[in-house]
């Protein structure tokens, strides 16, 4: 592929002005998510009311993929019940890894700019971590971690 | 036996072709993604010259068998140049006998047989090892283990702002609950030369045995175990042109003789009953089960091929390249080099302002640029310099100006899609 397919105008727009980007200070949920591979942490705060979350922020320092990542999906999910985020974390999780036929029906919209990703494999990481994060956070899991991704090929962490 | 050489022999009156050398390198010649490759990953791992592919073919196809065992022809041929390959080493380090090197998976192998087999026995409740801040996770997470075990305290001495080692602080941190010293020989994260000889000097003048990890330094660096007067020298082979899964300890003859074995098995052993087993003489007491047979002796054929261009010469050329290659960076706006000793090896750490190091990589691949990005199996180091990654151009004999002046030109294009 070329890369600059992935490094989209969408995706390095999020990453300069990443949105809902800080943190919640009343929230009901949170978790941290991990990537190893490259140190990379990222917060989910949110607000979960009748089971719809009507509050979303992310921080951390990340790569491009990662923040424009966590800022389209927020932007996603805000509004939406838990039920709705779940089924956008399971079709962005097949994309990513490339199991999605995106010719059926879906609900990932603009997030389908991540397509590219599933053909560098090193780099699925860094666009799953946010959507890690948050099915952690709506679990009320403390964390998330690349590492314990069974859907992406595994990266040793090494020199 | 026929010998390997390199395309060209070293000759101290003229240069080495080093296009000639260059064109060793079959894999050099790939194209990725329709560019041609720049490979600048030689830290990580360095790539395999025909000659030394061709010999392990040829043991592969003509010589392969089980060694110090059978009778057979094969088994003979496979013994003897498995030993030949020791042999080789030792020449290549300049060790007092062949029985100081001993066959390993690798670096961290061998800094992990140390740990067990000198660490285990001698380290007690109390005791300090020292350990630089530059340290690889593999002289760093074995002493930590060690210490866990035994109520023993790491001791770390300090870096300054060029990521050079503080000889001073160094020096202030022996008393008489030191006991052991490990030193990364060449910084993989930076690329800094540590002046490990005098810092042997100063931990023998306190009794103190020293480790020094080269997995950086041998492919650049002459060593000499014996000048140096270190107690254990490590690195693998496949950063030196040689195969995955084989490295070296040396070894001072009496401190190996000292030590308590790491694993147990086969061929480490002069008798077993179920009462008692006597372990075997050094080296073989340190080489357990049926070793990687085939690497080793493509590990003989790699450092015959460096030796036959001169080490010295590697050094003086990728010196040339290193310089060039500071020389663009520091004039490309917002690229900062992390790790500006004095003494390098050609290293190249740097960050690009506003930009994480997996972009850039990611960016430069397209361009056929292999780089590394990440924190390097060096945290510690990251730490000190304030950033979670770094992207790495690490340079070997058979790069080229142009291959820098491709990483050049893709820096600038990273900047201009992140503008």
């Amino acid at each position: 592929m070329h890369t600059n397919s992935l490094y989209q105008e969408v995706i390095l727009d999020h990453n300069r002005k990443p949105r809902n980007y800080g943190k919640l200070d009343h929230a009901s949920h949170h978790a941290t998510g991990h990537n190893p591979l490259c140190g990379d942490r990222l917060d989910i705060t949110l607000q979960l009311e009748d089971d719809q979350i009507n509050n979303i922020a992310f921080q951390g320092e990340s790569c491009a993929i990662c923040k424009a990542s966590a800022s389209m999906m927020t932007a996603a999910v805000k509004g939406k019940s838990r039920e709705n985020a779940e089924i956008l974390i399971h079709e962005f999780r097949e994309l990513a890894t490339g199991k999605l036929d995106t010719n059926q029906p879906h609900h990932l919209g603009r997030l389908t700019v991540f397509s590219g990703i599933r053909d560098l494999p090193t780099r699925v990481k860094c666009a799953i971590l946010p959507w890690h994060t948050l099915h952690a956070a709506l679990n009320s899991l403390d964390g998330a971690s690349t590492e314990a991704d069974d859907s992406a090929p595994t990266i040793p962490n090494h020199s | 036996m026929t010998p390997v050489n390199a395309s060209l022999k070293s000759d101290v009156s003229s240069s080495p072709d080093w296009e000639k050398i260059r064109a060793d390198f079959p894999i050099l010649q790939l194209n990725i993604g329709g560019k041609p490759l720049a490979y600048l990953d030689n830290a990580a791992s360095s790539q395999m010259p025909q000659q030394v592919i061709d010999r392990l073919v040829r043991y592969q196809t003509t010589q392969h068998a089980n060694i110090n065992r059978a009778v057979h022809y094969l088994s003979e041929v496979a013994t003897l140049e498995y030993h030949n390959a020791r042999c080789k080493l030792q020449q290549f380090i300049n060790a007092r006998e062949d029985r100081e090197v001993i066959f390993t998976s690798g670096t961290t192998d061998s800094i992990n047989l140390v740990m067990h087999g000198y660490g285990r026995k001698f380290i007690k409740a109390g005791d300090e090892i020292i350990l630089t801040t530059l340290e690889h996770h593999s002289n760093i997470v074995p002493w930590q283990m060690l210490a866990n075990e035994k109520g023993a305290t790491i001791r770390v001495v300090p870096i300054n702002d060029k990521g050079e080692v503080e000889i001073d602080e160094y020096e202030k941190l022996f008393n008489e609950r030191t006991k052991f010293v490990g030193l990364i020989h060449v910084s993989n994260a930076l690329g800094t030369i540590n002046p490990i000889k005098g810092m042997i000097d100063f931990a023998h003048r306190h009794g103190v045995p020293v480790l020094i990890d080269g997995a950086q330094a041998a492919p650049h660096i002459t060593i000499d175990v014996q000048a140096l007067d270190c107690d254990f020298y490590v690195f693998s082979a496949h950063k030196l042109c040689g195969p995955t899964g084989v490295g070296i300890l040396y070894g001072k003859a009496a401190l190996l003789e000292a030590m308590q074995p790491f694993k147990g098995g086969g061929d480490m052993i002069t008798s077993v009953t179920f009462e008692k087993t006597i372990y075997n003489t050094i080296p073989h007491k340190f080489e357990a089960g049926t070793p990687p047979i085939a690497a080793a002796i493509g590990f003989g054929a790699a450092v015959e091929y460096l030796t036959a261009i001169g080490i010295e010469q590697i050094a003086a050329y990728e010196l040339g390249l290193l310089e060039y290659a500071t020389a663009c960076l520091n004039d490309i706006p917002g690229v900062r080099i992390i790790g500006t000793a004095a003494e390098k090896t050609a290293v190249i750490s740097f960050a690009i302002d506003g930009i994480h190091p997996h972009d850039i990589g990611t960016i430069l691949n397209q361009d056929g640029i292999a780089v590394r990005t990440g924190h390097h199996c060096a945290q510690p180091v990251m730490q000190r310099f304030n950033v979670p990654a770094t992207s790495r151009a690490s340079f070997a004999f058979y790069n080229k100006k142009t291959e820098v002046d491709a990483l050049v030109a893709g820096i600038k294009t990273v900047q201009k899609i992140f503008l």
